[in-house]
């Protein structure tokens, strides 16, 4: 029993993980179907910035406060630029802007390395955040990490305020109509360049928060994003485009799964297990889980 | 048909010249060491072969031609480290590694040769089929596909990674001695796998050729620009796609599988997800759509790789990611739309400027 | 030939049902002409026939039902469309194009070799829509007006017993009007053609029956003339205030 309690939590917590990085993706690659290979570098430039202001900062918990805001605004910002830089020019052009984004990450790695070095650089955890809370004491005990749980909590909050974004706030609602109904948004007088572009530097700013959560438990390096970032991927290819709510359940079930088959067979089993179930899923509901119906001939 | 006859004549003509250069002017011209870089750049031109006809073509832009390059390359190596233990013998990596006393069983047919040699070309193209009828029946395309493959490829590496005691983990095959008997330390035995590889890359232009020329390839094309139309003249646009993928496959697995004797090594590093947006790049920077394009294009990207990365690591990666976003952002035909885009600006024709523009599958 | 008879269709999308139990029947040989307003249902209806979304009810043309088929099945048994927007590989040139239309039928080997000559069905098509001079230009640099003939050279040359074409003149001159209306009147002397249309002139000069469409389901059906005379007809293009003549206000919606 504790096992699969401790199995399912460690699923969950994967879940979250998945869920903090794939969330700015549902943004950029589900609702304005631009697939930004470059957003594993955005989570990584996150990760970057807490590391350099734990150097500047000297208490591990304020620093890592202070990176949350910091590094959605520095990812964010990466993200505009690169949008204003690149994409916008290529928006009937899914394939490419993949493979222009691919070109882009190659390059930001390589300015991590000539930045901070290629060997991988590690912060310190606030002591909140390094230990454990035992959940069920005595001769078998059940513990969850305090950092796991942080990020778990970290990921509903980004969910949570994502949602309330795009539901009650003039700006979500222009970024629902332009997802829906591109034409007829900018005829009724909503700037699409500029709901592009915004819409661009909330998804990457989430990627840079998504970046702070992975410093808790792991190190920081240059090619952190491209481990990553093909999951990420698959959560939204799964969870469907245009729903935030796909992604969010999506990331829990393949967490889960991840973690199940990890304990019953081995880590590199997994990942192949995981995709055979993707692909297996994906024959019964070939558009992911939840999708907007049209009539359009896509 | 005068067209048809002076293009042909062009392609006989291009045909002969690659054919002199590749059996006449590199032998002669190069070092034993330049002519096996050579080699290995062929290889890489054969991948690329086959992903101007799946992604130029066919739009099915495959990130995970890596998977199909290391099946035949691991297919090529698992056969000759057997031959190499000699009878009887475990391969030099399991005697270390492994707990193990004697093959693992789906490692013993590959001591066969003409089973390892067939499994280089149809075990690819079996794993192609699998995915590919179970992707394109249900529809997932554009971008989903692209993931999926990209997919496709980390996990294999990554399962590959995991295999230690049966696959050498990440250090793959390595040390391959013999070669169908023949010792590849020897120059000229290393001169005889390159002219197996540079025949081989000229069979596959020349099969791909025909295939985008004929019917097929034109149907190819439609399917790539509105699929949903081509499903309306009566036809079932999967298996159209399924074919192009496979072939391209098959390919990628030859490729794999020349690369073996020519490098003498197959490792995880070489199939993995960046290895295999790599053998995209070369397809695109040339022209994803011409032959020609592709394989000059791949063969210059190898060379560039080999020559800037040994002295200028840092700039290599710098100027692989900006050819990614000059070649596909500015210039999406590749290096081989250049002289029509020039032509039309000479020209301005501007009706027909829609005409260059490489159609992408969305 | 064959006609088509269509038994309690209906389709419904999250809730809202687009067709709503349409009992439908074209004779062969019929120039039967779909009117009604917009989201009347008419593209949706073209859509379950031809299997690009799912519908219940029965569709029968000939001896086969086609709901349920996949689409290229039921293109396979004769039933080819056309889309509002013209949709031609532009790529290819007109002759690619109707000879890809003409191939479904086509074997591997025949597939995989080269097309050494014109098929005669497609120098007959090129003939018939008026492109043979253009035969070896790219579709891209077609005319509008010229892309929709393509498309019917298509269904032409794909030997479909049944044409569904959406909006085949919208965008056309009044000259290629004309020269389209008679160009589906030699057609379906020997096949059955189906038109969605909006231009009531165009219909009125060349239905040889009309179907009313109204809210998903069938409002009236009869010649042009008999449409037009139908109260209830008058009352969904004209609103209360029914005068004279149902099809010139119809002009506002096209």
């Amino acid at each position: 029993m504790t096992v699969i309690l401790g199995q399912t939590f460690t699923g969950i917590s994967i879940g979250a993980v998945l869920l903090l990085i794939a969330l700015g993706l549902s943004l950029t690659f589900g609702q304005m179907n631009v697939i930004n290979m470059a957003h594993g570098e955005f989570i990584m430039a996150g990760a970057y910035t807490t590391y350099v202001l734990q150097k500047s900062i000297s208490s591990a918990g304020i620093s890592l406060i202070v990176a949350l805001p910091v590094a959605f605004l520095v990812s964010g910002a990466l993200g505009a630029l690169l949008e204003w830089l690149l994409i916008r020019r290529l928006y009937l052009r899914p394939l490419d802007t993949l493979l222009v984004t691919w070109g882009v990450s190659l390059m930001l790695q390589q300015l991590a390395r000539d930045i901070f070095g290629a060997p991988n650089v590690q912060t310190r955890a606030p002591d909140a955040l390094t230990g454990n809370i035992t959940v069920i004491g005595g001769a078998d005990p059940l513990t969850f990490a305090t950092s796991r749980l942080f990020i778990l909590g970290l990921a509903i909050a980004a969910v949570v305020a994502l949602s309330l974004t795009l539901r009650l706030t003039p700006l979500g609602r222009r970024i629902r109509a332009v997802v829906q109904n591109r034409d007829l948004a900018e005829v009724s007088g909503i700037s699409t360049a500029r709901v592009d572009r915004t819409a661009f530097f909330i998804g990457s700013g989430l990627a840079g928060v998504a970046g702070v959560a992975l410093t808790l438990v792991g190190p920081i390096g240059p090619t952190m994003g491209t481990n990553v970032i093909i999951d990420a991927f698959l959560v939204i290819v799964v969870g469907g485009i245009g729903r935030l709510r796909g992604s969010v359940i999506v990331a829990f079930v393949l967490g889960v799964l991840q973690a199940v088959l990890e304990y019953s067979t081995t880590v590199s089993v997994a990942k192949v297990l995981v995709l055979v179930a993707i692909v297996a899923f994906l024959q019964w509901r070939p558009q992911g889980l939840y999708t907007l119906r049209t009539r359009s001939l896509v | 048909m005068n067209l048809l006859k002076g293009r042909s004549a062009r392609a006989w003509t291009g045909f002969a010249g690659a054919a002199v250069a590749l059996f006449a002017v590199a032998p002669a011209a190069l070092s034993d060491f330049r002519l096996g870089l050579l080699a290995k750049y062929l290889c890489m031109a054969m991948v690329a072969v086959g992903i101007c006809l799946a992604w130029g073509r066919g739009g099915l832009l495959t990130l995970g031609q890596g998977v199909f390059f290391g099946l035949g390359g691991y297919a090529m190596a698992m056969h000759l480290k057997i031959a190499d233990a000699g009878p009887g013998n475990l391969p030099d990596f399991m005697q270390l590694y492994g707990t193990a006393t004697e093959l693992p069983w789906w490692w013993r047919p590959f001591g066969n040769p003409v089973f390892a040699l067939a499994a280089t070309v149809l075990l690819p193209m079996a794993v192609a089929a699998l995915l590919g009828l179970f992707v394109f029946r249900r529809r997932v395309k554009g971008a989903y596909f692209a993931i999926l493959s990209q997919a496709l490829a980390s996990a294999f590496a990554i399962w590959l990674v995991g295999q230690q005691a049966t696959t050498g983990g990440t250090n793959g095959l390595t040390d391959i001695q013999g070669f169908f008997g023949y010792a590849l330390d020897d120059p000229v035995n290393q001169r005889m796998v390159y002219f197996v590889i540079a025949a081989a890359l000229l069979l596959l232009i020349a099969l791909a050729r025909q295939l985008i020329h004929s019917r097929y390839g034109e149907l190819l094309v439609a399917v790539r620009d509105s699929e949903e139309r081509v499903r309306f003249l009566g036809y079932d646009p999967a298996n159209v796609k399924l074919v192009a993928y496979v072939v391209a496959a098959g390919m990628a697995g030859l490729a794999g599988a020349l690369f073996v004797p020519a490098v003498g090594i197959i490792s995880p590093a070489l199939i993995g997800i960046v290895p295999s947006i790599e053998f995209v790049i070369g397809a695109a920077v040339g022209g994803r759509a011409s032959l020609v394009g592709a394989v000059l294009g791949a063969i210059a990207v190898a060379w560039a790789k080999t020559a800037l990365s040994e002295e200028f690591p840092a700039g290599w990666t710098y100027f692989q990611g900006l050819l990614f976003v000059v070649a596909l952002a500015f210039l999406p035909g590749g290096l081989a739309s250049l002289a029509k885009v020039l032509r039309r600006r000479g020209a301005t024709a501007p009706a027909k400027a829609a005409v260059v523009t490489v159609g992408e599958a969305a | 030939m064959s006609g088509l008879e269509i038994r309690g269709l209906r389709v419904s999308f999250d809730g809202f049902t687009a067709v709503d139990g349409v009992d439908l029947d074209v004779r062969a040989g019929d120039l039967r002409f779909l009117i009604g307003p917009n989201g009347a249902g008419k593209t949706t209806l073209v859509d379950a026939v031809t299997g690009l979304v799912k519908a219940r009810g029965s569709v029968r043309f000939g001896d086969e039902e086609l709901l349920g088929r996949s689409v290229h099945r039921i293109a396979r048994s004769g039933v080819g469309r056309t889309f509002q927007t013209a949709t031609v590989f532009e790529e290819l040139t007109v002759l690619q194009n109707l000879d890809i239309a003409a191939g479904a039928g086509r074997g591997a080997w025949t597939m995989l070799r080269r097309r050494t000559s014109v098929p005669e069905e497609v120098a007959t098509a090129l003939d018939t829509v008026g492109l043979a001079e253009l035969a070896d230009s790219p579709a891209g640099t077609l005319a509008h007006g010229q892309k929709q003939w393509l498309e019917i050279g298509m269904l032409l040359v794909q030997d479909v017993r049944l044409l569904l074409l959406d909006e085949p003149v919208a965008g056309m001159s009044h000259d290629e009007r004309q020269a389209t209306g008679e160009l589906l009147r030699r057609i379906s002397e020997e096949r059955t053609v189906v038109v969605i249309e909006h231009d009531m002139d165009f219909m009125r000069s060349f239905a040889r029956s009309v179907s009313v469409l109204h809210a998903g389901r069938v409002l009236s059906e009869g010649t042009v003339a008999e449409v037009q005379a139908d109260p209830k007809v008058q009352e969904v293009y004209l609103g209360h205030a029914a005068t004279e003549d149902a099809g010139d206000l119809a002009v506002r919606e096209a």
